[in-house]
């Protein structure tokens, strides 16, 4: 580890941390005591993953938990009461009883987006946040998680892949704790390191040591910074060890005991400790300090959780659908003009050019063939003039009756009520 | 058709029109899709947007549909409209996972609204085979949170279209490829919407109901001309909208004439017609004189060769005899 953050930064990322095991360790009891109502996953050891790179982003900009990220979602402001009441699957969590785990987010305020429980689909989504945020003019990066198992989906590749052709301000973290549920990193991908994967797409990667919170920062700020810059995705490899099992259920007895003995000795906590009291930066008040407050501010979240009430069983038959602006009212947040959006600003000529494959040309008429057959109107009168243009306005009559009229190639005209 | 020539256009020309009046009334519209730029999609649907609207709003894409959709509902969680078009219906498959468990639960599980529309050519009778004439509505028509939409005709086709970019939920739109070039219709001058969710009446008529929609409606009502001729007076509902169901005109119809007779291109088990049977046996059993029946096409994959696509695909003269044997009861 390296000293070159202020105070205090290093002091954050270790308040961060220790509020990351506090608030896992609380569930831990929370699961004994049967008050957890589904599964409980643990981050044991990877909380400098999910809090320095989520420390490296800007306010605006936007993140996607996975599983084993509660650590990102503290630094990114949520309360630990959420995180509790989520689990607890209590009416007043933000998903109100209708998802558990870290499956919630923010569109409004914190810009957080839901995670589900398929690997992978956070990628082209946060793809989708990047590009809508630059067209905006927001100058926002997004960011998400996934872990060695999760690269194997075709999503991931259909996203990174996509977000690269869109140099999209996107940085992807790959958490590579070894272990997809039994399945050794070895037996899902034949790679060494997979920051490999991010040259099929071109575009540039990082390996950084995910028990180093100093050195995961600096990765991940420097990637942020290049993204926001327009260099486009980035994806950081950050090599660590899942030290439980899957989830609570799982005793993890197929994890050599070598390789956890090898992970338990480079715990990212008790390393960054020996890091911040050898600079100085932190000494034994200032250690117990953080314990008492992060100890009150559990106890007071965790009784709130507790007191929250189950949801309702009838709100189970609420909110499928948006209503309309009463529900939400959606509106973008523009900051550039949007005259540089819209024609004729906007407009380009029809004809585009790619290094090495000539030019081409849009091949313009209401007539021009299409996929399979059907190249002519069936119908005897000609197509008007005006409907040839490229998408012209509406070339009805002014005042002409709104009824629609249909013929179909296989009957004679007929009547059709609209 | 004297009386309206010229003001008549296309069935393709109403899905162009309705996006492009759409992204020209609303920055926040973009369309993404692969070939929807310089090639103007491979039904020329999209043709001459990118030309006025620009690279950053008609975004070609690669061939990674999950992408598509989950790069759309990313766009739309930060206030944009996409407009996601799948190049043949058929393919939105790829996307199953991104549609019915990330964009369509969105809302429901922690109140995030996806505005965006799936839209794409499907259907078939253009001898496309079994991977390009698809009627794959009911998987998604099982998944709560969407709005599937399938129209039939020029007028509803730009009207829902434009309804679908407007609304705040994920709306499928489907666009039935043997319509394309093969049906015009009237469309007023004025921008103007078509509720999502409203079926419609066609036809009226008093001895039975004939329900369907997009291809199938315009079968249906040849048939219904047919049995006219018979004396047999056939109502047609055409439902446009298969998600949410419009109840409401079905049992209106169905109390007035006590006979159904459901037609769909759709394979038949899991079809809309048997979603239709069960509401008319829970809210109008005591009305029906006689069964629900139904003309689908057959439970097997679409196939290629036209004689065996045209005996899989339902016609006007297998809903005639249909609709001849139910007016008996």
């Amino acid at each position: 580890m390296k000293k070159e953050l202020t105070r205090q930064q290093y002091l954050d990322l270790y308040y961060y941390m220790r509020l990351n095991r506090a608030v896992e360790d609380t569930m831990v009891k929370l699961f004994r005591q049967n008050k957890i109502v589904g599964g409980l996953y643990s981050s044991l050891g990877q909380e400098a993953i999910s809090v320095g790179t989520a420390y490296a982003l800007e306010k605006k900009d936007w993140l996607a938990p996975m599983i084993r990220n509660i650590g990102a979602l503290l630094v990114k402001g949520v309360p630990p009461r959420d995180v509790f009441m989520q689990h607890m699957a209590k009416y007043d969590s933000p998903t109100k009883g209708k998802d558990g785990t870290s499956h919630f987010g923010d569109l409004e305020n914190l810009h957080i987006v839901s995670p589900i429980s398929m690997l992978g689909d956070l990628i082209p989504v946060m793809t989708g946040v990047a590009m809508a945020g630059r067209y905006l003019g927001q100058k926002i990066v997004t960011m998400t998680w996934i872990g060695d198992g999760g690269s194997s989906t075709g999503v991931f590749h259909e996203g990174l892949n996509f977000a690269a052709t869109q140099k999209a301000p996107f940085v992807l973290i790959l958490e590579n704790n070894l272990w997809a549920y039994s399945t050794p990193v070895k037996r899902q991908v034949p790679l060494e390191n997979l920051a490999d994967r991010a040259k099929a797409y071109g575009i540039s990667s990082y390996i950084v040591d995910g028990n180093d919170v100093v050195a995961v920062y600096t990765t991940a700020r420097e990637a942020v910074e290049r993204a926001r810059a327009g260099e486009g995705p980035i994806l950081i490899e950050a090599k660590s060890f899942r030290r439980l099992g899957h989830a609570q259920h799982d005793p993890a007895e197929y994890v050599p005991k070598e390789m956890r003995a090898y992970w338990e000795g480079r715990d990212p906590i008790a390393l960054y400790e020996k890091f911040l009291m050898g600079e100085k930066l932190l000494d034994a008040k200032g250690k117990k300090d953080v314990e008492e407050k992060i100890n009150t501010l559990l106890e007071a979240e965790r009784e709130f959780a507790e007191n929250s009430p189950m949801p309702p069983p009838e709100f189970a038959a609420t909110g499928v659908y948006c209503t309309g602006d009463e529900c939400h009212k959606i509106k973008p947040k523009w900051e550039r003009p949007i005259a540089e959006v819209t024609p004729p600003k906007s407009s380009v000529k029809a004809v585009w050019t790619v290094a090495g494959f000539g030019s081409g040309k849009s091949s313009g008429g209401a007539n021009a063939p299409i996929h399979f057959g059907d190249t002519k109107t069936t119908i005897e009168s000609p197509e008007p003039e005006a409907a040839k243009k490229n998408g012209s306005k509406a070339n009805g009559k002014p005042g002409a009756k709104t009824s629609a009229k249909a013929t179909v190639a296989s009957s004679a005209a007929r009547k059709v009520k609209r | 058709m004297a009386e309206t020539n010229g003001t008549q256009i296309t069935f393709l020309e109403a899905i162009k029109q309705a996006m492009f009046e759409e992204m020209e009334r609303d920055p926040a519209v973009v369309l993404l899709g692969e070939d929807v730029g310089v090639y103007g999609g491979a039904f020329k649907t999209s043709e001459g947007l990118l030309e006025r609207f620009g690279w950053e709003r008609v975004i070609d894409t690669p061939i990674s549909e999950s992408a598509i959709i989950g790069a759309a509902c990313g766009m739309s969680y930060v206030g944009l409209r996409p407009i996601a078009e799948l190049q043949f219906i058929d393919f939105i498959v790829c996307a199953f996972n991104q549609i019915t468990n990330f964009v369509a639960k969105g809302h429901y599980l922690w109140n995030a609204p996806a505005p965006m529309v799936m839209r794409g050519p499907s259907g078939g009778g253009v001898h496309g085979g079994p991977f390009h004439s698809a009627n794959p509505e009911m998987y998604f028509v099982h998944t709560p949170g969407l709005k599937v939409i399938y129209p039939s005709t020029p007028y509803d086709a730009k009207g829902l279209l434009k309804a679908a970019v407007r609304d705040n939920n994920p709306c499928l739109f489907f666009e039935h490829k043997f319509l394309y070039r093969r049906i015009k219709g009237e469309v007023p001058a004025e921008d103007y919407t078509v509720p999502i969710g409203k079926a419609i009446v066609r036809r009226e008529g008093k001895h039975l109901t004939i329900i369907s929609y997009a291809a199938m409606m315009h079968t249906s009502l040849e048939a219904a001309d047919a049995l006219a001729k018979e004396g047999i007076e056939a109502e047609v509902i055409d439902l446009r909208t298969l998600l949410p169901l419009d109840e409401e005109t079905i049992l209106q119809s169905v109390r007035k004439t006590n006979r159904c007779l459901v037609v769909h291109e759709d394979t038949k088990t899991g079809g809309i017609a048997g979603e239709i049977a069960a509401i008319l046996c829970e809210k109008a059993f005591g009305d029906l004189d006689g069964p629900l029946m139904r003309v689908t096409a057959l439970d097997t994959p679409v196939p290629y060769s036209p004689p065996l696509e045209e005996y899989f695909l339902p016609n006007a003269k297998k809903v005639f005899d249909a609709a001849k044997e139910l007016a008996r009861y």
